[in-house]
């Protein structure tokens, strides 16, 4: 190097200055300013599901001359549309409409899984939560509803979510 | 365009004052400004190193790792606790370090020309940098953890990548053992590719500045155990799934990321990095000066010495087997490296201006700047010269405009980088009827070559080849480094060096004349 790092005292004292204020920018912005995510008389409702939708149409029977067309290792009787049901899903809190929205089934065939994801910060206290859903396009209306009145404390998250092993829809 | 160029000059008038009042305080060799790129790397080995010790010791199970890190942080405070305080500060000096050293290098305009490799390079390295950091918060898995995690989740799940949103594997009953695996891998593969990325940044520029100073490495740490000792890092609250904390000591130098989207939207924040992104890939095809012609050998004149070869800042010269001359060398020019600096025909011992060809031609040379052209301007500048000291100043076009200070008794000779000048030009002008020679260019560090400062003061003082000769007194040369504020600076020094050679006796300290001789070659 050309030039060595000074040694008399002023220089010493600069150096000490300047890693000083170094290491206070560094720990200051690793800890501060304090941030809130959610002001403390509100709470946190998500909305999220994996979910598949009924098929869109009724499985049927092949007949004799359809399955006799098949390779015979692939004769099955019962046939049933790979496409799924798009999740129409409504959500109100209160008897005021927080959401409504179509998730479509995944895949390029729309046999996968609708997802949905929704975050509402709502204030804590007590509330009516209806959540009505429809995974069948054969069905008119809302054929998954749950409804209850719920008390959500300061900083809750409250879950709602769809799995057919919970029974359809479920506050957790 | 105009408005990013003003706003580059300006930003760099300032940068450079900074500089000089830091050069003052820690010299240029342990001057953090100056070195930004290496303290980089510092960061990131102890961060590595720390890393390496906190994975051995700490139970990574979900619900293991949070009581783990608190008994490292609180019991054992003396070793854990300061490992990971290290392991915290040293991350977040690195985005700082980062981020200043890329404002610096726009500054100094180095995006442009020759150093679109290392500037469109270093791009992917922040991205990875910040991937490597968020990542290391979720580990902790407390409150600070899960709400990064969560954010970090929402954001990547407005993307249409995921079958399944990312965001649900954050919710009660759904997160495992096996998935927190995968985060402490993320953790140490991305770190793994941001070395590689690291690796390929610096490929075009040779000896790069890895490691700081002794001194500045010294302190840097010292700076990081004292901060560790006075605020050990502490983590929030076990993550708890079911509820929101109220108040988070976020970390700024990372997790800023998410207050925006909170306060955006996730769109808005891909936009955001989106646009960032392009706009730093794009700054290298912004209109710039014409490229100037690179260096040429010339193979009669190169002995092969390999000088240029160790002086090229950026690895533009290789020395190839000679063509005619079996067991020697020849040097070549990779043009697509070459910055056009001069400074392998500064380093070229054929560049001597002693040499009594009536046509001086070196062995690597620039077209635009050739050493016989300077070696006849340095003659017909020295014999109009009048006044009781004359003075020969040799320049460089990117530091304080040595010009200004031409006058009847002083001639100066502006090269287009401080790093050109072969040393036997000092000894020449000396003998050839100046007084005293005065050297000067940019500081140590601000170097738009990168070693042209270094390189010329280690030749000036004999640590390099090719080196001044001893027998050139000291007395009647002087080296003043300036960068373009410094202007006032120059002039000064210049007045005190005439006021030392009018000191000096008419014969007191002056090698012998010497009278040039001309040989016409046929």
């Amino acid at each position: 190097m050309v030039n060595k790092s000074p040694t008399n005292p002023v220089a010493i004292a600069g150096q000490v200055l300047f890693y000083g204020l170094f290491a206070a920018i560094i720990g200051y912005f690793s800890t501060s300013p304090d941030y809130t995510h959610l002001e403390a008389d509100k709470a946190l409702i998500k909305l999220s599901f994996a979910y598949h939708g009924e098929p869109v149409g009724e499985c049927r029977e092949r007949s004799p001359e359809e399955l006799a067309k098949l390779a015979p290792n692939m004769r099955v009787a019962k046939v049933c549309p790979r496409e799924r049901s798009p999740i129409t899903v409504k959500l109100d809190l209160d008897g005021q409409p927080l959401v409504e929205a179509v998730a479509p089934p995944a895949g390029l065939s729309k046999d996968g899984a609708s997802t949905l994801y929704r975050r509402f910060e709502v204030p804590a206290g007590e509330h009516f939560i209806s959540v009505k859903m429809n995974d069948n396009v054969r069905v008119q209306g809302f054929n998954l509803v749950r409804e209850e009145k719920l008390t959500l404390k300061p900083s809750q998250i409250l879950v709602i979510d769809v799995r057919k092993d919970h029974g359809g829809i479920f506050f957790e | 365009m105009r408005a990013i160029e003003a706003v580059r000059t300006g930003g760099l008038r300032l940068q450079q004052r900074i500089e000089s009042l830091f050069d003052a305080v820690f010299g240029a060799a342990g001057n953090p400004w100056r070195h930004l790129g290496a303290l980089g790397f510092y960061f990131v080995w102890i961060a590595l190193v720390t890393g390496i010790y906190l994975f051995i010791v700490l139970d990574t199970g979900i619900e293991e790792v949070h009581t783990s890190i608190e008994y490292y942080t609180h019991e054992q405070w003396w070793l854990g606790g300061i490992m990971r305080s290290l392991h915290r500060y040293a991350a977040d000096g690195l985005v700082l370090v980062m981020l200043l050293h890329l404002l610096r290098e726009f500054l100094y305009g180095r995006f442009t020309g020759f150093h679109w490799y290392s500037w469109i390079t270093g791009v992917p390295t922040i991205w990875l940098v910040y991937a490597s950091g968020i990542g290391g918060y979720w580990l902790v898995w407390d409150e600070l953890g899960l709400f990064s995690a969560v954010a970090s989740a929402e954001w990547f799940d407005w993307l249409p990548i995921f079958s399944d949103p990312a965001t649900r594997n954050f919710l009660p009953g759904v997160l495992n053992d096996r998935f927190f695996s995968l985060l402490i891998f993320l953790h140490i593969g991305i770190p793994l590719l941001l070395l590689l990325a690291l690796w390929v940044h610096i490929q075009r520029v040779s000896q790069s500045d890895v490691f700081p100073s002794r001194a500045l490495a010294l302190g840097t740490l010292a700076m990081l155990l004292a901060l560790s000792l006075v605020k050990p890092t502490v983590s929030h609250g076990r993550a708890d799934l079911s509820a929101v904390p109220a108040a988070l000591h976020i970390d700024w130098y990372y997790l800023f990321i998410h207050p925006l989207m909170y306060l955006t939207s996730p769109a808005a924040l891909w936009a955001m990095a989106g646009l960032f992104t392009l706009l730093l890939l794009a700054l290298p095809l912004l209109p710039r000066a014409k490229r100037q012609p690179i260096a040429v050998v010339n193979p009669p004149n190169c002995n092969g010495c390999r000088r240029c070869f160790v002086d090229c800042p950026y690895g533009a010269v290789t020395m190839l087997p000679h063509p005619d001359k079996p067991g020697h060398e020849l040097a070549r020019v990779i043009p697509e490296l070459c910055a056009s600096c001069g400074i392998c025909a500064g380093a070229c011992p054929s560049s001597t201006p002693f040499r009594s060809v009536e046509s001086l031609v070196t062995g690597i040379d620039m077209p635009q700047q050739p050493v016989g052209a300077l070696r006849e301007e340095m003659e017909r500048k020295l014999a109009a010269l009048a006044g009781p000291a004359k003075i020969t100043v040799f320049g460089c076009a990117c530091a304080a405009d040595a010009r200004a200070l031409e006058g009847n008794d002083t001639a100066v000779l502006n090269l287009m980088c401080s790093g050109l000048l072969p040393p036997s030009f000092v000894e020449y002008a000396l003998r050839g009827g100046a007084d005293g020679v005065l050297v000067t260019g940019c500081r140590e560090g601000s170097c738009a070559y990168r070693f042209g400062t270094r390189w010329t003061e280690e030749r000036l003082t004999g640590r390099r080849e090719p080196h001044l000769r001893p027998t050139v007194p000291a007395e009647r040369l002087r080296v003043a480094w300036a960068d373009g504020h410094e202007m006032s600076k120059l002039k000064a020094e210049l007045a005190d060096f005439r006021q030392t050679l009018q000191s000096l006796d008419a014969d007191e300290k002056r090698p012998r004349a010497y009278t040039p001789r001309r040989i016409q070659h046929g």
